[in-house]
């Protein structure tokens, strides 16, 4: 197996979904077990992955977070309104 | 940890819906806008972050925070309490990016039938290949680690990014990504395997340690 073949196999390898025949298994192992690089490869993506997943969100800009509730509000009330309104005709027909 | 939250960012969506969401939902169904605007406030900056690293902007992350919200007002009948209600937003989330992307005419959403093929004889080499100098945990503890991802996931072609996003920090499945965006399992597969190739490149720059960088033509014995 060259750094190439293997480099096609590192979603499977990070993700755990590595489906290969015992052999193929075993040229991968011993591929990954020789070939530093490729082992710093694989560190390297496994790291990208988890300093992403554990990042912190945008902050909201404060603007928009009043205009957001304010525009939430007012839709509400609307559709309130509105089903308020059917209901009353339909209790009244 | 997002304080006003509670949740983490990379935590897995697919987990069981809280029961005080569900009371939350009850109540916003029966006409308490208190509880509407509690729900809002808990998952507002999720579905921003969402859109703004998809987007790569403020003013469309921001029409697409405020359309998810305005949808969840408009259908909060029928979130059936199957999975947990931020799953449900970010699919609606994600509905409202494509739509925008769509109408922009961008190229994000389209399936290439040539790209499988193209990209697994193509894919980027690895050049800088340096294992980092401190962990993820450490480096999360300094301010500078968020630009600098930030950063690297904007410098990302928009395809490859979406699928990233989706995938891998938003914890959906292969499946349920190509499904959000269009495109089939083959070119989500191909698309991830380029963005995390490409930005373990970009960190590694930053993050790695040049003292123990190894050459990326190295003999095999």
């Amino acid at each position: 197996m060259t750094c190439e073949e293997l480099l096609r196999l590192i979603n499977e390898l990070v993700d755990g979904e590595l489906d290969l025949n015992l052999a193929e298994c075993q040229e991968f192992a011993e591929h990954l077990a020789k070939c530093n690089p490729c082992q710093v490869v694989v560190d390297n993506i496994r790291q990208t992955i988890q300093l992403y997943r554990a990042g912190e969100p945008f902050p909201l800009p404060r603007e928009f977070q009043a205009r957001l509730l304010a525009s939430l509000r007012r839709r509400w009330q609307e559709r309130f309104a509105r089903e308020s309104e059917s209901s009353s005709q339909a209790s009244g027909s | 940890m997002d304080s006003r939250t509670g949740e983490t960012l990379g935590a897995k969506p697919i987990a069981a819906g809280s029961d005080e969401v569900a009371d939350l939902v009850a109540r916003a169904r029966s006409g308490d806008f208190e509880a509407f605007q509690e729900i809002v406030l808990r998952y507002q900056s999720r579905i921003y972050t969402f859109a703004r690293r998809l987007l790569g902007n403020d003013a469309d992350a921001e029409d697409v925070t405020q359309e998810t919200f305005l949808a969840l007002l408009e259908h909060l009948d029928q979130y059936r309490g199957e999975g947990p209600l931020l799953s449900w937003l970010l699919r609606i989330a994600a509905n409202e990016v494509h739509r925008l992307w769509r109408r922009q005419n961008r190229q994000v959403a389209q399936a290439d039938a040539t790209e499988e093929e193209d990209s697994i004889s193509q894919l980027p080499r690895p050049e800088f290949i340096a294992p980092w100098r401190d962990d993820p945990q450490q480096l999360l503890l300094r301010r500078e680690t968020a630009t600098l991802l930030d950063q690297a996931l904007a410098e990302l072609p928009e395809k490859y990014r979406a699928v990233f996003v989706l995938r891998d920090i938003e914890g959906f499945s292969t499946e349920q990504t190509a499904e959000m965006l269009g495109l089939s399992v083959a070119n989500v597969k191909v698309r991830l395997l380029r963005a995390r190739l490409m930005l373990r490149e970009k960190l590694t720059r930053y993050f790695g340690d040049p003292d123990q960088r190894v050459s990326p033509d190295h003999p095999h014995t």
